[in-house]
């Protein structure tokens, strides 16, 4: 076996609690990190995306306090995303346990960044997000976006994404602001321009709403991994069941137990 | 996971390089059954029952911090002394000879072969979890299913030779893992391989617990 593809569930943060609907029936504290990425653990997820909404800055070393609380309990590689701005703020959370940060407009605003925390830490836990919406303005049709998708860069995705390797990332995390939170499934054209464009991973991101999005992303998008939060947080399906649909399909995947 | 054999629960020294996540390595040996201490402390080191050198990042930058410490004197001379001794990941790759990374840095040598590239043909890093094709059974897979999945992240790999004990398929085969006599390797990441990966370190730590037991 030369390539498995990684299931990834994503989770919102803010101040170190689990927001935004996460329902399960089974579980005590819907708020609880600690609790959702044991339970994510044990239905086979292969790692897990903290995404980090924390408007106030000096609630921030309460991620931290997240970021230790679930390494001290959880076995599996988790990335911790938004509002790390600089090496120090990536620094804390490594250190903290997690194994990878993910910068998005923080890149874009200094490209400079991406290598800085590549170079201290390794291009291994150097996520670049990439949130990006169709556009007639660039040569790929695609757009880069920050802001949590709500400013224009002007940016081609594509060109983009190869700067950022070129930059020292490890990983795309690439978003479909097109597709994010219609259930219509991940943006196959923009996924495999990218995965066409770079040599590191990409995670897809952005639409899924059945099980057989996350087949076509690494299928039809190319993909190394995949990134759902809804389907999973509502107990629609489990990442178990997500796991049992692709390996029918033949995509390889680390079997649930 | 509970105690190791002997009821005292043994102690092992993570070696800290102050550079990224070793919080999940000092947890992931509590929970397998240790007294863990993540420290760069030579005394602590050199008293320990087991030794971990685990690690991320780059290979120049951590094999200099691993000199300018003086610690590669003390993790020759635990090797030597018969210690359990696991290097993990950069810390299994430190020794080694050198390193296609770095040309011109000098490794351990406890390996006397050196770390070389993942094939150009496969995605560089290696990021992703895949199976341990084991050569020979080894105690560091006690208690492990037939097929066990651990957690990769790597451009770059040991050579192969006759203490190697476990590969995986990327591209070509990549060792995985390495052991000879009281020292042990992983390629992979143990602190980051679910249940499998805790009951190696378990495995390790009972290890450790044997031999401060002799």
């Amino acid at each position: 076996m030369t390539r498995s593809i990684r299931v990834i569930p994503c989770l919102d943060v803010d101040a170190g609690r689990v927001v935004k609907g996460v329902n399960f029936v089974d579980i005590r504290d819907a708020g609880d990190p600690v609790e959702l990425a044991a339970l994510y653990d044990a239905q086979g997820a292969d790692e897990l995306v903290f995404l980090d909404i924390t408007a106030s800055s000096d609630q921030r070393d309460t991620t931290a306090e997240m970021a230790r609380a679930v390494a001290e309990q959880v076995f599996i590689p988790f990335t911790i995303g938004g509002g790390i701005r600089t090496v120090d703020d990536a620094r804390r959370l490594l250190r903290a346990g997690a194994d990878k940060v993910s910068i998005n407009t923080a890149a874009v605003k200094r490209p400079e960044l991406v290598s800085e925390i590549s170079r201290e830490f390794g291009a291994q836990c150097c996520v670049v997000a990439i949130d990006a919406r169709s556009s007639d303005d660039t040569e790929s049709g695609f757009e880069v976006y920050t802001h949590g998708g709500r400013t224009r860069t002007g940016i081609d995705a594509v060109v983009w994404a190869v700067e950022c390797q070129r930059l020292g990332a490890g990983e795309i995390l690439l978003t479909s602001m097109n597709r994010d939170g219609t259930k219509d499934g991940f943006d196959i054209p923009l996924t495999s321009a990218i995965t066409a464009a770079v040599d590191i991973p990409v995670i897809a991101s952005g639409g899924v709403g059945t099980l057989d999005h996350l087949v076509e992303g690494v299928t039809e998008g190319g993909a190394d991994a995949v990134l759902a939060a809804s389907i999973f947080h509502f107990g629609e399906h489990t990442v178990a069941e997500a796991k049992h649909v692709m390996l029918e399909a033949g995509v390889v995947v680390r079997p649930p137990d | 996971m509970g105690e190791a054999s002997g009821g005292r629960r043994p102690l092992i020294a993570v070696r800290d390089d102050g550079i990224g996540n070793l919080h999940s390595a000092h947890k992931g040996f509590e929970h397998a059954g240790a007294d863990t201490r993540l420290t760069a402390d030579r005394g602590l080191i050199a008293a320990a029952d087991g030794v971990v050198l685990p690690g991320v990042g780059a290979y120049g930058p951590c094999m200099q911090a691993l000199r300018s410490s003086g610690l590669d004197e003390v993790a020759l001379e635990r090797v030597e002394a018969g210690v359990p001794f696991f290097g993990i990941c950069i810390g299994m790759q430190l020794m080694f000879a050198g390193s296609e990374e770095a040309p011109g840095v000098t490794g351990l040598g406890i390996f006397d072969r050196p770390v070389v590239a993942l094939p150009p043909t496969v995605k560089r890093p290696q990021m992703q979890w895949n199976v341990l094709d084991r050569r020979v059974e080894h105690h560091m897979f006690d208690g492990l299913p037939d097929e066990t999945w651990v957690y990769f992240v790597h451009s770059f790999a040991g050579a192969d030779g006759d203490d190697v004990v476990a590969t995986c398929h990327y591209g070509t085969d990549v060792v995985a893992a390495v052991a000879r006599d009281n020292v042990w390797a992983a390629q992979f990441h143990p602190e980051k391989s679910g249940a499998n990966g805790i009951r190696i370190l378990h495995n390790f730590v009972t290890a450790a617990a044997e031999a401060g037991a002799d």
